[in-house]
C-alpha cells in the first residue's frame, strides 16, 4: 500500500519568534527553529549529535502561556507558539546560570563563546565571594549523599580539585566540569556504546565518575576520546595539552589543522590534526562528517605516533613536554 | 553494548541478598567469561537485557538491608546478572542517601535534624550522640524530614539482616540505642498512635483509622471495604472515570492538578500497556498525613489503586513508599498479600479485574517524589526529574501512559465511586471539593492528622490542633512545607481552599501547617530550609544545583552580618530558578526563605 503524499504546507508548523513568523518542519525543536531564522540562542549541554539533556538551562526562551521558560534545545515547536528569545527574564535566567557557573567551575578554557555570554549578559561571577579551597584528591567522590558540612558564606563553594591524571592520553580536570552529560552521552548512548563513565552522587556533590572511582584504565574505558571531543569546558583534554598548557607553551595562534582521512582501517574517518611546531598535539574529527558525526576510535584519535618517529627531523622545542605526556604520571 | 566488570566477587550473604529480589543468578560469578546460556544478548536480543534494568534499585536495597552497605563485589554481582553498566550502577546507588558504598557499621541511626524535631530537642541529641562518638556497632547520621513531626524527635534504624524501625518521641537527654546497636528502653514506641480525630463520625478519609485492624482483611472487609471495588466493576470503567470528573477531585500531593484529567487522558490513550502509580513517597518537612492513611489503613490505598487501575485500563501498579516508611511498608505488603490470597488483586481477580502491585521502596531522596523522577527510580535510573512535556499522561513509566497520584487523593476515590462524584463535589467549595487531610505540627498542644472539609480557615485547624501550649503566642505558620510559605497569623481566617491560597499568594502544598511561636529562632528554621533543599537538589540542571548553594550562603552572610544586596541576591536566585529550573523542586527552593525575609521574621 502507498502513502498519499503529503503536501508540503500541512508538513510545517507555524510559530513566532521575537515577533517574526517562521516556518519549520513537525518535529523541529525552538532552538532548531531559532536557528534557521538566524536567532542566536547560547547552548552549552546541547550538541546537534547527541540526544539534548537540557540540564544546563542557558537556552532558556520564554513561551507565552508557559509558566516558566523552557529549554529551546528539546522543547518542539507548536503550532502557535510565540517565543521571546531576549526578554527581560530570559536574559536574567542566563547572566545568573552564567554567574552560577562561573563562580563555582574553572571557565578558563572553556569554549570561547562562554567569555563573550559573559559580557553580553553582564555576568558577575565574583559578586558571590572568592572561590571556596580546592578540596582534596578524591574527596568529592567519596561525598555521601543527604547532608554538607557548615556553610559560612564567606566564600563562594566551587568544584575546584587536582587534575586526574591516570594515563597518558588524556586528563580529566573536573575543576572545569560543567555537568552537562555530554561525555556521558558520547560514551554510552549516543556515539561509543561503551558507558565507562555516569553521572554518581547528588546535589551540588554530583560528578562524573567510574564505577567506584577508579582511574579510566581500572574501568570500562576503551579511550576512544570521544568523551574529550565533546567536552565544552576543557574538562577533558588530551594529555599532551595538558603539558604544553601547563608548561605555558601551548599556543593555538601557532597551530594549524590540517584535515586528512584515518589510515588505519577502511572506514574512512575523517581526521583533523592539530599541529604545533609541526608535531601533533591531539587530533579531533568534523562533527558534521558523515561518517564519525565527531567520534573516533582509540586509533584515529591517539594512534598518530608513529607519524612523528621518522627519525630524522629537527628537534622542537616542545618535544619534551610531548615526552613528558607519554609518563604514566606528571611530575 | 560491551560490557566490562571488575574481578570483584559477592560474599555468599551479598549473592543471596540479590537472588532474593531477582532470581537465580544467570551468570556464574565465578567465571567473567559468559557462555551463550547465560549470555546477555543472545537469547531475547537487548529487549532482555532492558527489561531487568528495574530490578536495579530493588536490588541495591536488599544488599544494603541484608549487609549493611553495598560492597564492589555485590555492586559487580548485581551488573553481571542484570547487564548494567557498573559506572551506571555507581551513580545509581550514590544517588541515595540510605545506599552505603563505604563500609558501614550493621546499626546505623538517623538522626531527624529537620524543622520540627530540631526545635524539641534532635540537636541535644545529635550533640550526645556526638559525644558518645560511634561505635563499632553503631553509626549515627542526620536526617531530613522522617514525616514523623507528630511524634517528634524522632529516628530511623537501619539494621542489617533486620527489620528496620523507626523511634519516636525520643528523650534528647537519653542515648536511643546502646553501644550493641539495641534500642534503649523507654524510647523505640513504634506503633502509630491513632489520629487525633479517629473515631469521630464526620471523618471521610480518617474513618477507619484507628477503628479498623490494619492487619486484618477481614476487618477492612467488614467495615464496607472492597464495596467500592464493585461498584466501579459494575459501573464499567469509563463512568468510574466519570464520576472522578463528576468530584472535581485535585491532587493532595502539593499541585493541586485535576485528578480526571489524567485519568481521563489515560483510559483514552491509543496504548494499550499502562500504568498506575500510588506515589507514597511522601518527604515533603511537616508532612505525614499519608504515612497515617498508609499505617492504619493500608488496604484503602490496595482498593483505591485497583479502581484506579481498572478505570485507566492499566494492569500493573507501582506503590512508590519512602524507605524511611518502615511500618506502612509492612503493613502495605501484608495488605497486598491479603489480597492476593482472597482474590482481589492479581491477574484474575474475583471481580474479573485484572490488577496487580508491584511495591517499591525509596531509598533516601526527597527528589523522587517528583513524579518523573520517581518514575526514573522505578526504571533503576537516578532520580533525576525528566524535562516536560512529553507528560506522563502520554510518556511516564517505561514510555508509557500513566497515571501518577497521591496516596490521599486514591484514597478519596474510594467515597466517589461509593457515593458518586456529585455528592463528593458538595462537600467543600466548588473549586476545592471534598475532605482534606492537614498535618499540624510545630507550636500546637495536639500535633497529628486532621481531616476538615475544605474550607475551614486556618484558625479552625489551629484550634483543633489545641491551639499554642500556655504561655506561646503565634508568630508565624509555614504553610505547605519547605516548599510552601511562610504567614503571619493575620491569615488565621483564610480559608484552606485552593482559591483562596492561591488568592493569597500562598499554597496549601501537601497540608503541612506547621505553628511557630514567638520564641522561635527563624534564623536557624531558614538555615535548615536551605541546607534542605540543597542536600535534596538531584544536582542535574544548573539554576537548582548551584542556585541551592548560593541560596544557602546567601542566608549566612545575612544571619552573621547582613550586607547591602544579599536580600536582593537571594530574590536574582529565586527567580532564575523558578524560571529555569527543570522541575518543582528548584522552582520552590527558595520561596520559603523569601517569604520569611520578606516578612520579617528574621529581625
Amino acid at each position: 500500500m502507498t502513502q498519499p503524499e503529503t503536501t508540503e504546507t500541512a508538513n510545517t508548523v507555524s510559530l513566532t519568534i521575537d515577533g517574526s513568523p517562521v516556518e519549520v518542519r513537525p518535529d523541529a525543536t525552538l532552538l532548531e527553529a531559532c536557528r534557521q531564522m538566524g536567532t542566536e540562542v547560547p547552548t552549552l549541554c546541547y550538541l546537534e549529535t547527541l540526544t539534548p539533556v537540557n540540564v544546563c538551562r542557558i537556552c532558556v526562551v520564554e513561551v507565552e502561556r508557559n509558566r516558566t521558560l523552557v529549554p529551546a534545545c528539546s522543547r518542539i515547536a507548536e503550532e502557535g507558539m510565540v517565543v521571546k528569545t531576549d526578554s527581560e527574564r530570559v536574559r536574567h535566567s542566563r547572566k545568573m546560570i552564567l554567574e552560577f557557573l562561573g563562580s563555582s567551575v574553572d571557565l578558563s578554557a572553556a569554549e570561547d563563546e562562554v567569555g563573550e555570554w559573559m559580557e553580553q549578559y553582564q555576568a558577575d561571577p565574583a559578586r558571590y565571594g572568592p572561590q571556596s579551597e580546592p578540596t582534596a584528591a578524591g574527596e568529592r567522590g567519596r561525598r555521601h549523599p543527604g547532608h554538607h558540612g557548615e556553610v559560612n558564606g564567606r566564600t563562594a563553594e566551587g568544584v575546584h580539585q587536582p587534575t586526574k591524571v591516570d594515563n597518558t592520553l588524556y586528563v580529566r580536570d573536573y575543576s572545569r566540569c560543567i555537568l552537562c552529560y555530554k561525555c556521558v552521552e558520547a560514551c554510552g548512548i549516543d556515539a561509543q556504546g561503551t558507558y565507562a563513565i555516569a553521572v554518581a552522587g547528588r546535589g551540588f556533590d554530583a560528578r562524573i565518575s567510574t564505577e567506584m572511582d577508579l582511574p579510566l584504565g581500572d574501568g570500562a574505558c576503551v579511550f576512544c576520546g570521544n568523551c574529550i571531543g565533546v567536552c565544552p569546558t576543557g574538562a577533558l583534554m588530551f594529555r599532551s595539552e595538558w603539558e604544553l598548557r601547563r608548561a605555558e607553551l601551548w599556543d593555538p595562534d601557532a597551530q594549524s589543522v590540517t584535515r586528512t582521512v584515518c589510515s588505519y582501517c577502511g572506514v574512512g574517518c575523517n581526521l583533523e590534526l592539530h599541529t604545533q611546531d609541526n608535531r601533533i598535539v591531539k587530533v579531533t574529527s568534523p562533527q558534521d562528517h558523515d561518517v564519525t558525526s565527531g567520534h573516533l576510535c582509540i586509533k584515529g584519535r591517539f594512534g598518530y605516533d608513529y607519524v612523528q618517529n621518522l627519525g630524522d627531523v629537527d628537534r622542537s622545542s616542545i618535544d619534551e613536554v610531548l615526552a613528558a605526556a607519554r609518563r604514566p604520571a606528571p611530575e | 553494548m560491551d560490557l566490562r566488570f571488575t574481578d570483584a566477587q559477592p560474599t555468599a550473604a551479598e549473592r543471596e541478598a540479590v537472588e532474593s529480589v531477582i532470581g537465580p543468578a544467570r551468570v556464574d560469578s565465578h567465571q567473567r567469561v559468559r557462555t551463550a546460556s547465560n549470555l546477555r544478548i543472545f537469547a531475547k536480543g537487548m529487549q532482555s537485557v532492558a527489561d531487568r534494568r528495574h530490578l536495579l534499585l530493588p536490588a541495591l536495597e536488599a544488599v544494603q538491608s541484608e549487609i549493611g552497605w553495598v560492597s564492589e563485589g555485590a555492586l559487580m554481582h548485581i551488573c553481571r546478572e542484570l547487564s548494567v553498566p557498573p559506572a551506571e550502577a555507581w551513580g545509581v546507588a550514590t544517588f541515595y542517601s540510605l545506599i552505603s558504598v563505604d563500609p558501614s557499621p550493621p546499626v546505623v541511626l538517623h538522626v531527624c535534624d529537620d524543622i520540627v524535631c530540631r526545635r524539641v530537642g534532635a540537636l541535644e541529641l545529635m550533640e550526645g550522640l556526638e559525644a558518645n562518638g560511634q561505635t563499632p556497632n553503631t553509626r549515627w547520621l542526620p536526617s531530613p524530614c522522617l514525616g514523623q513531626c507528630d511524634r517528634a524527635p524522632a529516628a530511623y534504624i537501619q539494621r542489617a539482616g533486620e527489620d528496620d524501625q523507626v523511634l519516636v518521641s525520643i528523650d534528647p537527654r537519653t542515648r536511643p540505642i546502646g553501644p550493641d546497636g539495641s534500642v534503649v528502653a523507654a524510647n523505640g514506641q513504634q506503633e502509630s498512635p491513632a489520629a487525633p480525630q479517629a473515631g469521630q463520625a464526620h471523618l471521610r478519609i480518617l474513618r477507619r483509622v484507628g477503628t479498623v485492624n490494619p492487619r486484618s482483611l477481614d476487618s477492612y472487609l467488614a467495615a464496607g471495604g472492597y464495596r467500592a471495588l464493585e461498584e466501579a466493576v459494575e459501573m464499567g470503567p469509563a463512568a468510574v472515570v466519570a464520576e472522578v470528573k463528576a468530584s472535581n477531585l485535585r491532587g493532595r500531593g502539593g499541585a493541586a492538578f485535576p485528578a480526571w484529567i489524567k485519568w481521563e487522558a489515560v483510559a483514552n490513550s491509543p496504548e494499550p500497556v499502562r500504568y498506575l502509580i500510588c506515589n507514597a513517597d511522601e518527604s515533603e518537612p511537616g508532612t505525614f498525613k499519608d504515612r497515617v492513611l498508609m499505617e492504619d489503613d493500608p488496604f484503602s490505598v490496595i482498593e483505591a489503586m485497583t479502581i484506579s487501575g481498572y478505570a485507566i485500563g492499566a494492569r500493573k501498579g507501582y506503590l512508590y513508599i519512602r524507605g524511611e516508611y518502615p511500618l506502612a511498608t509492612r503493613r502495605l505488603r501484608s495488605a497486598i498479600h491479603q489480597a492476593r490470597d482472597a482474590g482481589l488483586l492479581g491477574e484474575s481477580t474475583r471481580n474479573g479485574v485484572s490488577f496487580d502491585i508491584d511495591l517499591r521502596r525509596g531509598q533516601g531522596a526527597y527528589i523522587c517524589g517528583e513524579e518523573t523522577a520517581l518514575m526514573n527510580s522505578i526504571e533503576g535510573l537516578r532520580g533525576e526529574p525528566r524535562n516536560k512535556p512529553p507528560f506522563p499522561t502520554v510518556s511516564g513509566l517505561f514510555g508509557k501512559p500513566t497515571v501518577i497520584n497521591n496516596v490521599e487523593t486514591l484514597c478519596n476515590v474510594l467515597d466517589i465511586v461509593a457515593d458518586g462524584g456529585s455528592n463528593f463535589a458538595s462537600v467543600g467549595t466548588p473549586q476545592s471539593t471534598g475532605p482534606k487531610l492537614f498535618c499540624l505540627s510545630g507550636s500546637v498542644r495536639r500535633p497529628g492528622t486532621y481531616e476538615v472539609e475544605f474550607g475551614a480557615t486556618l484558625g479552625d485547624l489551629i484550634e483543633l490542633a489545641g491551639g499554642l501550649p500556655e504561655g506561646r503566642r503565634l508568630r508565624a505558620i509555614l504553610l505547605g512545607g519547605a516548599a510552601g510559605s511562610f504567614v503571619l497569623p493575620d491569615l488565621l481566617e483564610m480559608p484552606l481552599t485552593f482559591e483562596a491560597a492561591s488568592e493569597a499568594g500562598v499554597s496549601l502544598g501537601s497540608g503541612v501547617i506547621m505553628a511557630f511561636d514567638q520564641h522561635t529562632d527563624f534564623g536557624d528554621i531558614l538555615a535548615r530550609i536551605a541546607a534542605f533543599f540543597r542536600d535534596e537538589t538531584c544536582g542535574q540542571c544548573v539554576p537548582c544545583r548551584v542556585g541551592t548553594v548560593r541560596v544557602e550562603e546567601a542566608l549566612a552572610r545575612i544571619r552573621r552580618d547582613p550586607q547591602p544586596g544579599d536580600l536582593e541576591l537571594i530574590e536574582e536566585i529565586d527567580l532564575a530558578m523558578r524560571d529555569a529550573s527543570i522541575c518543582g523542586l528548584g522552582h520552590t527552593a527558595a520561596i520559603a526563605l523569601r517569604s520569611a525575609l520578606e516578612l520579617g521574621l528574621l529581625e
